[in-house]
């Protein structure tokens, strides 16, 4: 039998722990559980019924021997390497539209901290200043807050079929994330060394190119490089709405039940998000 | 920077790295050029006339947007379900990965102060390893396939429905974090567990108060990060059939019910950004 905490042990617990709050999340926790459950209409017995026992099995023994003929590699081919051109330039893209957004979601740069001590203020300098910072915040979230998929389905609407729509999708929602990302970077800079710097004399840009790149770049650049491995696996599903890459081929063979082709292409993936990792890593440590 | 540092302060000289950034970046800018060229992306088209007009056309098709009551209250249900797939996903994915983790928690399964109670033997390390090596391969597997992916293949076994997006966001989530916990887990100061050990405690009482007491903060952060995530993973579920508000969007853009696709998407905003504050909120309370 454990003893019972001794008050000034159980005092120093967390307050859920110990309190009606505590209580309250519990039957909120519970609730949410039930709710959920009849929601999303589960049903575990389906998972065992005769039927999903022999669909898996169908599945599992229509996976071997996964698709390696020379026909299919040749027709994959070329989705493979869209995929490939779609992460990339959908992440280039993102940058460019993520930097200069960051730019100005940072307050540091347009109100707050060491560059801004010497400006002189105004009530309209003061809103001037700020409806840039709120407005391109706002906007960050925006394209955030919506899916890739719901960007590339609407692209997809506004343009047509094709890889084009999906770099867009790509291009606009890791812009971002990429934007908010960097704006918490450029904010999360010590400023220290720009004081350093604005004590000898050095200029509001001296200040910028001397003081502050060198201490973001390696992050912003190692943070970009995730988000391009991240953005392989997220090229390859564009193809479910029809915006190019390998996802076409993917939903096309499990709707079609030619698992040994899902199975190769999901294999095909794997490598290529594999690979990404690998080369990201090499960049990384050659560029930050 | 450190290069930088350590020269005189007289003649600065770069770093010998930056030639060597020149030459990749100029590297990464050729194939993002071969890209553009290949993907059939054209800012000409895009930004041109033609474009512009069939984008604004698009834009204002969505014009003014729908917000019937009938169509309010499909979206209002078909956001519960986005929701309650999203829960109760994460939370199927924190029960697989509990399930695993003794497995694939290096100083769980194999051989170290934790288990240096226990006998030892040939056969028993081989037997840990392999567990370890198992459990690791699993959550390789759950995490590397996307979850809609998954998601076909839930189709396939329990039918079309909310119940599929439910599996196929706690398998692919049960990977992901499987392995953040597992990592938190074995960066555990080991101090208190030994302590524990030394005072007479068995096993699963130095997991329990050894180990997990201190890991359960970060476990929980990490488990409420990850429902962020689904939240907007489970928005799009439904292009494939596996539930919640992602249908109706599908359906609204194929059947060219442009008017709804506005209310939608304000829809999919409001719903995550919900979730988003309750983790935060939850986040300051528990961790």
């Amino acid at each position: 039998m454990p003893l019972p905490p001794s008050p000034a042990v159980a005092a120093s617990y967390p307050e859920w722990q110990s309190s009606r709050t505590g209580r309250f999340l519990a039957l909120l926790f519970l609730f949410a559980v039930v709710a959920s459950w009849r929601l999303a209409e589960v049903r575990p017995l389906a998972l065992v019924q005769a039927e999903a026992l022999h669909n898996l099995f169908a599945f599992a023994s229509g996976m071997f021997p996964p698709a390696h003929s020379a026909e299919f590699l040749k027709t994959v081919a070329r989705p493979v390497m869209q995929t490939i051109q779609m992460a990339l330039l959908g992440t280039l893209l993102a940058a460019l539209l993520g930097i200069p957004l960051a730019l100005l979601a940072t307050n540091s740069l347009s109100f707050a901290g060491p560059l801004h001590d010497m400006a002189r203020r105004s009530p309209l300098a003061w809103v001037l200043t700020r409806l840039p910072y709120t407005c391109a915040r706002l906007l960050l979230n925006l394209l955030r807050s919506i899916p890739e998929l719901v960007w590339a389905l609407l692209f997809v609407r506004a343009l047509g079929l094709g890889a084009a729509p999906g770099v867009l999708a790509l291009a606009v929602s890791y812009g971002g994330m990429l934007g908010k990302v960097y704006a918490d970077i450029l904010e999360a800079v010590p400023s220290a060394p720009l004081e350093a710097l604005q004590s000898t004399g050095a200029s509001r840009l001296q200040l910028v190119l001397y003081g502050w790149l060198p201490q973001v770049w390696p992050n912003m650049l190692a943070y970009t490089l995730y988000r391009w491995e991240c953005a392989l696996r997220a090229a390859a599903l564009m193809g479910f709405v029809g915006a190019g890459g390998i996802g076409q081929q993917i939903e096309l063979s499990m709707r079609m039940f030619e698992y040994h082709e899902a199975v190769s292409l999901i294999a095909i993936i794997f490598a290529l998000s594999a690979l990404m990792e690998w080369l990201g890593d090499i960049l990384r440590r050659s560029l930050v | 920077m450190a290069q930088a540092a350590t020269t005189s302060p007289v003649t600065v000289t770069r770093p010998r790295r930056a030639r060597w950034q020149y030459v990749v970046m100029l590297g990464l800018l050729v194939l993002g050029v071969w890209s553009y060229r290949d993907t059939g992306l054209s800012f000409g088209t895009l930004l041109g006339a033609e474009g512009r007009h069939q984008m604004a056309l698009f834009v204002r098709q969505m014009f003014p947007p729908d917000l019937s009551p009938g169509l309010l209250r499909q979206i209002a249900w078909g956001a519960l379900e986005t929701f309650a797939i999203s829960f109760l996903g994460t939370l199927l994915a924190v029960l697989l990965a509990a399930v695993l983790l003794g497995g694939a928690t290096r100083t769980l399964a194999a051989s170290s102060a934790f288990s240096e109670a226990g006998s030892h033997g040939l056969w028993r390390s081989l037997r840990q390893t392999l567990r370890y090596g198992l459990a690791r391969a699993l959550l390789n597997l759950f995490r590397s396939v996307p979850e809609l992916i998954w998601a076909l293949l839930f189709i396939l076994v329990v039918g079309l429905g909310p119940f599929a997006g439910v599996l196929a966001l706690g398998v692919h989530t049960a990977g992901v974090l499987g392995r953040l916990f597992a990592e938190v887990l074995e960066n555990v100061d080991r101090r208190p567990c030994e302590t524990l050990q030394a005072a007479g405690a068995n096993r699963m009482q130095v997991f329990l108060y050894g180990m997990l007491s201190q890991a359960l903060p970060e476990l929980v952060s990490f488990a409420l990060y990850r429902w962020e995530v689904n939240i907007r993973a489970a928005a799009i579920l439904g292009f494939v059939g596996a539930g919640g508000l992602g249908y109706y969007l599908f359906i609204a853009l194929n059947l060219f019910l442009h008017k709804q696709l506005l209310t939608l998407m304000a829809a999919m905003l409001v719903l995550v950004t919900l979730v988003d504050l309750c983790s935060a909120l939850l986040r300051r309370l528990l961790v």
